[in-house]
């Protein structure tokens, strides 16, 4: 199974390093030719601005919303979820705008008030996934279809879509990598369109 | 139960960063124009460093009011910087709610001894580093991030290699060492035993490591991503260039791409006079920023 992640900023050689330890083909993905083939594609961390930008310079968007049209699963942390959502608070432009979600950027605050927490993902169990929240955004609000995934503190902070996958916290700042699990078993068992 | 300021969240503030490139502006303006060329972060500064060294004196912290005017113009993060040792100007800072602060020797060090006990901050640091020893001690004293001196505001990349090269070369010496040999290692750097190790595991720094100091061309910023930079700082090479939106894009392409070369080609066509650069050997001792700091 070959997993793209997009490389144009960010934090993408975690998610290889998680993907890779798992038993998965994981690559860096820079270019929209990059993208051909790939099983499923990881929207990292990073500057949503700024990868939202060059994955449009670079006529990756609509590569990336060609495989999520196939059933591909597709996985965005932080950033990456910003990426993936329909609609952005207070913005009139989006990114890949394929997941029916209200993202709002920076929801936690500044830096400073970034935090650790134990969070319940019913979906993969028990215990509590360690979440490391980094001026993270959350879902202020869900279409139909979506399913909430957890919460903290009445935010919403991880959703799926069929096969999408968002959450605003980073899994792969851990060695917590059962969301990469699941993100794969995603691949394995492709949703229907 | 949540947990701020730890160091999971404030290195990983940085990792966010990495592959990207962070730009010091002055007013609110080149802070848009800034976010929209792809910056990840800017540098909110009263200004640049090639600047500071016209105007000489004492460079202190920038007057809040330019870091709260950038803080308000930008949804991306905003670092600014303070004086080495000026633990009162890096608490000011943390209070503004400044993402990353920079005790930076771009400004006049404010304690000749101590760095600033950056542990104990909710808010992260970065800080530079001529080589391993700096940067480990920097790290030890609570560095989330380590970024090369280079020689700030003289659009002369050559400090900047000298730096991250010795820091390289340094790294892959210190993975080859035996364990033992590394007691011996971390009196002679001057650094801490336990971040050694770490060192000789992981193979690189345990925290991003940037480039900074002389960044003036899309060729400049994609040697240093070439020499193992993890991003790059430009300083006063964007907004002293003939055309800051067009460097300011063409730095941004040319680090995420730094191994595609006609790429880089095509990003250094056309763009107008670069910033004017000065030659190291023709700085006074004095003025040489890089040595600041120990």
């Amino acid at each position: 199974m070959k997993i793209a992640v997009i490389a144009v900023q960010g934090a993408f050689r975690e998610h290889i390093a998680a993907l890779k330890s798992l038993g998965a083909e994981a690559y860096e993905a820079k270019w929209a030719r990059d993208l051909e083939g790939a099983d499923g594609v990881i929207i990292p961390g990073g500057e949503s601005t700024a990868i939202g930008k060059l994955m449009r310079e670079y006529d990756m968007l609509e590569p990336v919303r060609e495989l999520a049209r196939a059933g591909k699963p597709i996985y965005g942390t932080c950033a990456g979820m910003i990426v993936l959502a329909k609609r952005i608070e207070g913005e009139d432009t989006t990114h890949l705008g394929l997941m029916d979600v209200t993202v709002r950027r920076n929801s936690f605050g500044r830096q400073r008030e970034s935090f650790e927490a134990e969070i319940d993902i019913p979906a993969i169990g028990a215990p509590p996934f360690p979440a490391v929240f980094i001026r993270a955004p959350h879902i202020v609000s869900v279409g139909e279809g979506v399913e909430v995934l957890a919460t903290y503190e009445d935010r919403i902070v991880a959703v799926r879509q069929g096969n999408l996958l968002a959450t605003s916290f980073h899994p792969e700042l851990t060695d917590d990598y059962r969301l990469h699990q699941y993100f794969l078993n995603m691949a394995q068992a492709p949703v229907a369109h | 139960m949540s947990n701020v300021g730890t160091d999971r969240v404030k290195r990983g503030m940085a990792e966010m960063q990495k592959g990207g490139v962070i730009m010091d502006v002055v007013n609110a303006e080149q802070a848009k124009i800034a976010e929209a060329a792809g910056a990840v972060a800017v540098m909110a500064l009263e200004r640049v460093p090639s600047d500071i060294r016209k105007a000489g004196g004492v460079a202190r912290m920038a007057d809040p009011t330019i870091v709260e005017e950038v803080m308000n113009a930008v949804s991306i993060p905003v670092m600014a910087k303070c004086r080495i040792g000026h633990i009162v100007e890096a608490r000011i800072l943390e209070a503004m709610g400044v993402d990353y602060i920079d005790e930076s020797e771009v400004l006049t060090p404010a304690d000749e001894k101590h760095h600033i006990d950056k542990t104990k901050f909710t808010v992260p640091f970065v800080c530079g580093a001529r080589d391993l020893g700096e940067a480990l001690r920097r790290i030890a004293e609570g560095a989330s991030m380590i970024r090369t001196k280079g020689e700030p505001g003289t659009g002369n990349i050559v400090e900047a290699v000298r730096h991250q090269r010795m820091m390289q070369s340094a790294i892959r010496r210190v993975q080859a060492m035996s364990e033992d040999e590394l007691y011996a290692e971390a009196k002679n750097l001057g650094a801490p035993y336990h971040l050694l190790k770490q060192v000789h595991d992981l193979g690189r720094l345990p925290v991003v490591n940037f480039a900074a100091g002389g960044v003036a061309t899309p060729a400049d910023a994609a040697l240093m991503m070439e020499l193992g930079s993890d991003g790059v700082f430009v300083g006063s090479g964007i907004f002293k260039s003939e055309n800051p939106e067009k460097y300011a894009r063409a730095i941004v392409q040319a680090v995420t791409h730094y191994q595609d070369y006609e790429l880089l080609a095509h990003l250094s066509k056309n763009l107008g006079q670069a910033m004017s650069g000065i030659d190291l050997a023709t700085l006074r001792e004095e003025e040489r920023m890089a040595v600041r700091g120990w």
